[in-house]
């Protein structure tokens, strides 16, 4: 019964959706005020449906209603609860269930946080939002229902796929998806925009908080898969270019791009067609990674459907939304551009160059990512693109970007001079050339000139942050950094923490893979590991064979790990379950290989200097979009109070200190 | 032509200069470092180019892995039932390696016809046959004798 009532509810939130896309529009078209009015009860009564039905295959999965192909097929009694809540979003039907409540959670929020903006443009961004939700809502229902029956039901279920069983992967799919699907929020607001023929600072002003949050849920989603394959893959990299990884990092590059057009266009005005463009490109390629991911098109842990018919809809799906969109762009665009004079030396033209680097290294990454597809398409052979190509293009892009991180913020608008520009940086170039040097010298060799340049861009972008901190502060204390500002320097800085992560990780990490019998040890930097042997262990869920390591520094114990093989019930090959020590300097990594005979084991040892950095250099860029968004002139917008002074900004005060750490 | 508008000119040049030396670069790296794919098949008739890093894929021929007592050397042949080729690989084998299973290996062929792999990869699914390798099968299967798949050539 209540998964039947989980399916009503989503006919339902379907039948909503296609009145909260269509009313308004026409209520605006036609002039009806009554018409225009229904987007917001509509949009709200919309996500209450689709809650209900959430909530409905949530109950699913608690009571082992194993009637239901879905819950059959991702759960079974002896799962741990908390698993058998994340199974919800485990595979294919529920997690499309998943981003379609996601749309209805954002469009609840513009109701309730966008009441200053003018309430017919409202209704066109929530008709807009309304569109996609049903192109979305007729795909679950049409292709991948998940409370479809199963006939007779099992006595027992499958089982959440082991990889997935994990806490940072129960909650790595909604972070990605409120970051992918919150990129609608800003084109819907583009869109809508384009429809009113009206480009101006407001729309922006709208617009900017909504895409710093949805740009933050992108980053902690990125990262958090990214911590996942590290730990949870079992052999210690993080980062592969899985054509799956780049299908939500696309978006993230655009996205990253939008920001600081954004930035452009509220104070210049200038970009405006570009920032629309943008816009468009980054929900579109949030689809098109739906599309690569659902699609069956590549193989991965996370693609799930291989059913043709649903890699078909989608394509067409996102044929329909970006044609439309870029037909009306190329309809509206001309109306709406504005063009303001701006000199050679100017923030704008470094943001102009931002932008440039960033949208080539998303188009770089898309080619890589298409190429092989596109080729065996065309039955031209089947090839793959692998980590040298990216590796190859990326660095030469990122390199420029990074110095720009550094420099950007301290031009001026409109015009400045290169002298002044060489006369601020005249402490902070050299210190950040002699504090890279003294790192490298500590950490390794001053002949490693890449490892030199990424330690110099960290410190660079460190040292120029803390001068802007200094500069706003000048006369005003504390109130002279706006959120906004300070926003921008944890962001920034947590760049500086994850390029230090990814140099020294990439230049300086250890990987042994050896044959280790139990008492014998090895050497790894100044730790030393020695095998005790393998012994059974009981999970919950699961049988193991569980490895026991210490490892020593100087003769003192530092830790002892246990790495395991587990065996999960349902499946029939092990997974392996490496044991980490994480610590700031370093992690110590241990995965066991396979038995090789006479109780020795093949053994991964790794040294991984500074890896947990690039984690937490993408939760200070998170924060610091969330920050920012919080900026007084957002909240002025929306006719809300200021009740407190938007320069007291103590977030800032804890970015400060970790940054210069290094 | 006025000052502003040669400016402006300037400006598009210079990006298009950009995004042409960018997308140069792109190509140049995308063509040095494309892997294809090769069967079983095809190696034994020849069609790999010499020195060539390249993909092979198949089934992990039963009876045939063995591995050193000493070191973390292990061998074994890749099949698509109707030729094999001899693999050797140092280090640690992914969890769903198994005789039987499909699998994918990244190495060139060295001077007496063994494939030597830097890379083997089995996918995180039982049921998981590499689409290559699927297909490379099928092609024996229904036409013995017959190039069972098509590629672009020679490479770089």
């Amino acid at each position: 019964m209540i998964p039947e009532l989980g399916h009503f509810a989503l006919i339902i939130a379907l039948s909503i959706a296609i009145v909260q896309g269509t009313l308004p529009l026409l209520g605006v078209w036609l002039d009806r005020p009554g018409w225009i009015g229904v987007a917001v009860p509509a949009a709200r009564a919309q996500v209450l449906f689709l809650a209900i039905s959430f909530i409905c295959l949530t109950y699913a999965f608690l009571v082992d209603d194993f009637s239901v192909a879905y819950v059959a097929s991702n759960s079974n009694t002896a799962q741990p609860l908390m698993y058998k809540i994340s199974a919800v979003w485990g595979a294919h039907e529920g997690s499309l269930l998943l981003w379609v409540l996601m749309l209805g959670i954002w469009g609840l929020a513009i109701t309730l946080f966008s009441r200053s903006v003018p309430e017919v443009f409202t209704a066109r961004v929530l008709a807009i939002i309304g569109l996609v939700g049903v192109g979305f809502l007729l795909f679950t229902l049409g292709t991948s229902n998940p409370f479809d029956r199963l006939f007779p039901a099992p006595m027992q279920g499958r089982e959440l796929n082991p990889l997935l069983q994990d806490p940072g992967l129960a909650i790595h799919p909604p972070m990605l998806y409120l970051g992918y699907v919150g990129l609608v929020v800003p084109f819907a607001f583009a869109i809508a925009a384009l429809l009113e023929g009206r480009l101006d600072s407001a729309w922006v002003r709208w617009t900017r908080p909504w895409t710093n949050v949805a740009w933050m849920f992108l980053t902690f989603g990125i990262a958090l898969g990214s911590w996942w394959a590290y730990y949870e893959l079992g052999w210690g990299g993080w980062w592969f270019w899985d054509p799956v990884e780049n299908a939500s990092f696309m978006p993230w590059l655009v996205a990253t791009a939008l920001i600081h057009s954004l930035a452009v266009t509220e104070k210049r005005g200038t970009f405006r067609s570009w920032t629309v463009l943008l816009s468009i490109f980054a929900f579109s390629l949030s689809l098109l990674g739906t599309f690569l991911v659902r699609s069956g098109v590549l193989v991965s842990v996370h693609a799930f459907a291989t059913d043709p018919a649903r890699g078909m809809y989608i394509l067409i799906f996102l044929c329909v939304v970006i044609g439309a969109s870029l037909i009306l762009f190329a309809l509206r665009a001309g109306s709406v551009s504005a063009s303001a004079k701006f000199e050679w030396v100017s923030k704008d033209t470094l943001l102009l160059l931002n932008n440039i680097l960033l949208t080539v290294a998303a188009a770089s990454v898309l080619i890589g990512t298409l190429y092989p597809l596109f080729l065996d398409a065309l039955g031209l052979g089947k090839i793959s693109v692998g980590p040298p190509y990216f590796d190859t293009v990326f660095v030469p892009l990122m390199l420029p970007l990074l110095f720009l991180i550094g420099l950007g913020p301290l031009a001026r608008w409109k015009k400045d001079r290169l002298p002044r520009l060489a006369a601020v940086s005249r402490f902070t170039l050299p210190a950040a050339v002699v504090l890279a040097s003294i790192a490298l010298g500590l950490l390794g060799n001053l002949s490693d000139i890449m490892v030199w340049l990424g330690l110099f861009m960290a410190f660079w972008i460190v040292a120029t942050a803390l001068w802007g901190v200094g500069h706003q502060m000048r006369g005003k204390g504390a109130r002279g950094l706006s959120f906004g500002f300070s926003g921008m320097t944890i962001a920034h800085m947590g760049m500086a923490v994850f390029v230090v992560g990814v140099t020294l990780v990439s230049a300086y990490d250890i990987e042994r893979d050896v044959r280790m019998a139990p008492g014998d040890s090895i050497d790894v930097r100044d730790y030393r590991f020695q095998f005790e042997g393998v012994a059974p262990h009981q999970g919950a869920n699961y049988r193991a064979t569980r490895g026991t390591m210490h490892v020593y520094r100087d003769g003192e114990r530092v830790t002892t790990l246990y790495p395991e093989k587990r065996y999960y019930a349902s499946q029939q090959n092990p997974m392996t379950e490496a044991a980490i020590d994480a610590g700031v300097t370093r992690d110590l990594y241990v995965a066991l290989g396979e038995p090789v005979g006479s109780g020795a084991w093949a053994l991964r040892v790794y040294h991984k200097p500074f890896v947990q950095w690039i984690w937490f250099g993408c939760l200070m860029m998170g924060l610091g979009g969330l920050t920012a968004s919080f900026d007084r002139r957002y909240r002025l917008a929306h006719r809300v109070p200021a009740t407190r002074h938007a320069g007291t900004a103590p977030d800032a005060a804890p970015g400060v200190p970790e940054g210069a750490r290094g | 032509m006025n000052p502003k508008r040669k400016q402006r000119l300037a400006l598009v040049g210079a990006l298009v200069t950009l995004v042409a030396v960018a997308v140069g670069l792109m190509l140049m790296a995308l063509n040095e470092n494309i892997n294809l794919f090769f069967s079983p098949s095809q190696v034994a008739a020849g069609e790999v180019p010499d020195n060539h890093v390249f993909r092979l894929g198949g089934l992990v021929e039963n009876g045939s892995v063995k591995r050193r007592q000493d070191s973390l050397e292990v061998e074994f042949k890749v099949t698509d039932t109707a030729h094999n080729i001899p693999v050797v690989y140092t280090g640690i084998l992914p969890d769903l390696f198994r005789e039987g299973q499909g699998i994918i290996a990244l190495g060139r062929l060295n001077g007496s016809g063994m494939f030597v792999a830097d890379e083997v990869l089995a996918k995180h699914d039982e049921n998981y046959m590499p689409p290559e390798v699927a297909e490379a099968l099928k092609a024996v299967d229904t036409s013995p004798g017959s190039m069972p798949l098509s590629h672009p050539g020679q490479g770089t």
